[in-house]
């Protein structure tokens, strides 16, 4: 899901060329085993692995850095995590569970700046195709995914337009105001989408 | 290509927005003008079968809009005035593929209509980029590009330029003037309208002037006050 990040460099690295399929499978198994890793010896060479594996996709430690960044935003609540398990199980379990959960976050960032969405979708697709015979429709939870991906950056810049619109008006700090607002302006984006994708022949 | 409108009336929301449209389109450049409210937004949308109508009907082709929908839509493609609500897939050249997914195409030759389709448009360069780091008129070129993509007899726009500078609106209307397709195109810009086959009027759900632009425009003018 490249859309995420920065544009990806497709098909320059080897990572980039093992299928979705395999590649979600691997992160699956990563993580189960990731789970299973409960020394200090063994969380560094896990993410002595995760730091190889960036490096064999061609990507610095800037693009590593970038996906682990969004995890500040939890840093309260790990550091909650940490301060029990620290009192619990003394200060090394602490770490060896904190770093885990860093690691996991880098190993599934991988995964994302390597593939493409529509490979992504393709082997969702795939994996559900079982589903169809108890009346699922597996292209339609995969466009739904698609979707979602895509409307992120939409309701982001819709967000900053709202923001903006605010501040212009000297009305920072009202939370309704920066609200309703985005909240119409989303399901009126909604509304087109629905229309933009009925024109594209969606449920024909 | 033939459009019919065959006596329609629209009511949407309690609202008469058309009142009797008949029309024969058979020109390669149409474009449609009229004040805000008038219905000419609403009448764009009668021709893919977006909009059925209350009564009366639409035939593009020879197909009823109300129960070849699909066959309509393949037809005539749509471009919205916000390109953000019509691009549906993250990066550009999965946004173009889209359009071809049930064209029975193989993978190849999906990507090679892509690659061709994005040349033609100048993106090439932002294939694999995400569709939300463009700017406002290569979204919209991107949202033609899908459209075209698809192959259709018929582009409607409604009014693809009005959320673009001056420089990306007039890259865009260029697009549109070499379109080998017929074009409807829907605008409150008047002097895109000079080179165009035909000019419509709607005013308050009807189509008060049908006429080339040198009458057209002038007599829009006139309705307007101004």
């Amino acid at each position: 899901m490249a859309a995420l990040a920065p544009p990806a460099t497709t098909g320059a690295a080897v990572l980039h060329r093992i299928g979705a399929g395999p590649k979600l499978l691997g992160l699956c198994a990563c993580s189960v085993a990731l789970l299973a890793v409960r020394s200090p010896a063994g969380i560094a060479a896990a993410v002595a692995g995760v730091a190889a594996l960036y490096a064999l996709a061609g990507l610095g430690p800037r693009a590593l850095w970038s996906q682990v960044r969004p995890l500040r935003w939890f840093v309260p609540a790990v550091a909650a995590v940490a301060a029990v398990q620290w009192w619990l199980v003394g200060p090394l379990a602490a770490g060896v569970l904190t770093t885990r959960l860093v690691v996991l976050v880098a190993l599934a960032g991988l995964v994302t700046l390597t593939t493409a969405t529509t490979a992504v979708l393709g082997a969702l697709e795939r994996a559900l195709g079982p589903s169809r015979r108890v009346g699922a429709d597996p292209e339609r939870a995969a466009l739904v995914l698609a979707l979602a991906v895509r409307t992120v950056p939409v309701l982001g810049a819709l967000a900053t337009r709202v923001r903006e619109a605010q501040r212009a008006r000297g009305r920072e700090r009202d939370l309704r105001a920066f609200a309703v607002p985005l909240v119409v302006g989303a399901l009126r984006q909604a509304d087109a989408l629905g229309e933009a994708l009925r024109a594209r022949g969606l449920d024909d | 290509m033939r459009v019919a409108l065959d006596d329609v009336h629209v009511r949407l929301g309690g609202r008469d927005v058309l009142r009797g449209v008949t029309l024969e389109i058979t020109e390669r450049r149409v474009a449609v003008i009229g004040a805000n409210g008038s219905g000419k937004s609403t009448l764009a949308r009668l021709l893919n079968g977006l909009v059925l109508p209350t009564s009366g009907r639409v035939l593009v082709d020879g197909l009823d809009t109300r129960r070849r929908g699909r066959d309509v839509r393949r037809r005539v493609g749509f471009v919205f005035a916000d390109p953000d609500a019509q691009i549906v897939m993250p990066t550009v050249a999965e946004d173009v593929a889209y359009s071809l997914r049930r064209s029975g195409l193989s993978k190849r030759q999906v990507a090679a209509r892509v690659v061709a389709e994005l040349e033609r448009q100048g993106l090439a360069d932002h294939a694999d980029h995400p569709a939300h780091l463009l700017s406002g008129g290569q979204k919209q070129l991107l949202a033609l590009s899908s459209v075209l993509a698809a192959d259709p007899r018929l582009v409607v726009a409604d009014e693809p330029t009005t959320l673009l500078d001056l420089r990306h609106a007039r890259a865009v209307t260029e697009r549109f003037a070499a379109l080998e397709q017929h074009v409807v195109l829907v605008t409150h810009a008047l002097d895109l309208v000079a080179g165009f086959d035909r000019v419509l009027v709607v005013d308050d759900g009807r189509v008060a002037v049908d006429d080339v632009p040198e009458v057209a425009v002038p007599a829009y003018r006139r309705l307007m006050g101004c």
